[in-house]
């Protein structure tokens, strides 16, 4: 039997859960039908997360596109339908992307080893600077802190995951939550997730509570790593730090929870758990606009 | 003997792509260190060592533990007594510096930093230490009675803090005295 799985006509990291909520009864070898006929806009964080979710498939998954033009013309632009075509079988319109677009500070990309982080850091440096000071009213200095950040959150899918998974940056005006532009930084992987990670640290002893959520607690919050190396952990940790500084938000989902560090404009939770469970590890960094008066 | 160490020169022969001018991913730290260890091997058992990053665009966290925290934890270790190695960095900028500046405090390290108004501690150091640091650098080469006379401190003192920073590699002991790191070669005041 095929299941269809409908994407909400908006897909970002909070109705990303939708989907994954409808997945949930679906065996992984069974077959699904990815319905995106009705999307009209998907965050860096959605597009990314859509092909996890292609990776999450033991049977090949069917994807239908969007039948808005502009919104698949866009998702073309960013790289979306030339990974896509790998892991799904895809249906409807399905258009060649042309040309750049301004606003996809840097297109879907690949993330499996380390050289890829290079390219991704590189690509990204000389474009954040633009961005960031002239659209988001940033010190052109915070462009190394954005490099840094993005290199650690690729990071953790080379060392942690155990298979590739996908990057994307974007900016664009925040109207529903903020009324600003954001730049938005989303990483999203298959892989084992934080849990099975911190897991296989050896010689670890699990307390009484012991799941997703406390997992996201350890890494994200503590700076805990799989590895006794001391030095170990201080890539998120670098990562709050930044965007405490420039007043932003990020958040990781992970299994059956999700963790975010929450700035004043926002009124996310901090720890949801029980989650549909979702296989790997979804980072999303948001740095906000900065209004005069604001976080230096 | 001193030796000059360009990383991005280090770095672009290990990552074998020109275009690469980021220390960024711990692989790539930790391919970079043990390309600066193989030329520290043909060191003698004294050594003072440049570690330039003047043309390094960015480092991440996960390099600077790779490559600075490690480096000093194993070679810039009083427990070590096959060899001194001794290291000065040159051209860090503020792109470099959170980075650095991070793993130092995770290690409690400290190294010699040199600028254009010439060289200075960072790192975790106590004012103690600071002060110590910044006469002798000031002094030239400099035994601790001399310290003494100029702090105004007792000399066993002085010995005791001359050696602890001897012990973190921040100064180097001669037959008749210490010298900063970074201190060599400029006129005494």
């Amino acid at each position: 039997m095929t299941s269809v799985i409908t994407v909400p006509p908006s897909l970002d990291d909070y109705t990303f859960e939708q989907v994954v909520d409808q997945l949930a009864a679906v065996p992984r070898d069974a077959k699904v039908i990815i319905d995106a006929r009705h999307t009209r806009w998907a965050s860096p964080f959605g597009l990314t997360a859509l092909l996890t979710l292609g990776q999450t498939r033991e049977e090949r998954a069917s994807f239908t596109a969007p039948d808005n033009e502009d919104t698949s013309s866009y998702w073309a632009r960013t790289g979306f339908f030339r990974h896509a075509e790998e892991l799904f079988d895809l249906h409807g319109s399905v258009p060649k992307a042309r040309g750049g677009e301004s606003s996809v500070l840097l297109e879907i990309t690949p993330v499996t080893k380390s050289e890829d982080v290079h390219e991704v850091v590189g690509r990204i440096q000389q474009k954040a600077q633009q961005i960031l000071a002239k659209e988001l009213n940033i010190d052109a200095k915070a462009t190394v802190g954005f490099a840094m950040t993005l290199s650690e959150v690729c990071q953790n899918i080379v060392e942690h995951a155990g298979r590739g998974g996908w990057v994307a940056v974007q900016t664009y005006t925040w109207r529903k939550r903020l009324g600003r532009r954001v730049v938005v930084i989303a990483v999203c992987d298959a892989g084992c997730g934080f849990r099975e990670s911190l897991e296989s640290a050896p010689g670890r002893i699990r307390g009484d509570r012991w799941d997703d959520a406390e997992a996201l607690e350890e890494a994200v919050v503590r700076g805990v790593s799989r590895f006794r190396d001391p030095g170990r952990g201080q890539g998120l940790a670098g990562v709050r730090r930044y965007v405490g500084r420039w007043d932003g938000k990020v958040s990781v989902r992970s299994g059956t929870a999700r963790i975010a560090i929450v700035p004043s404009w926002d009124d996310d939770v901090p720890l949801q758990e029980k989650l549909a469970p979702f296989p790997g590890s979804q980072v999303q960094v948001t740095i906000p606009e900065r209004v005069s008066g604001g976080p230096r | 003997m001193m030796m000059h160490i360009d990383v991005s020169s280090v770095l672009r022969q290990t990552v074998s792509c020109e275009l690469y001018s980021n220390l960024v991913t711990r692989p790539t730290g930790a391919a970079v260190r043990t390309q600066i260890e193989a030329l520290l091997a043909d060191s003698r058992e004294r050594s003072l060592t440049v570690i330039d990053f003047s043309h390094v665009g960015m480092i991440d966290f996960s390099c600077a533990d790779e490559v600075i925290a490690k480096l000093l934890l194993r070679y810039a270790n009083a427990e070590r007594t096959d060899r001194e190695a001794y290291f000065l960095f040159r051209g860090v900028t503020d792109d470099h510096w959170d980075a650095i500046e991070t793993v130092l405090e995770r290690h409690r390290l400290a190294l010699v930093l040199e600028t254009d108004d010439g060289a200075r501690v960072v790192g975790i150091v106590d004012d103690g230490e600071r002060v110590v640091w910044e006469k002798v650098y000031e002094l030239g080469r400099t035994a601790p009675a001399d310290l003494a006379s100029a702090l105004g401190a007792g000399e066993s003192e002085c010995e005791a803090a001359l050696d602890a920073l001897h012990r973190r590699r921040l100064v180097m002991r001669t037959d008749d005295g210490y010298i900063a790191v970074g201190g060599i070669g400029r006129p005494a005041a």
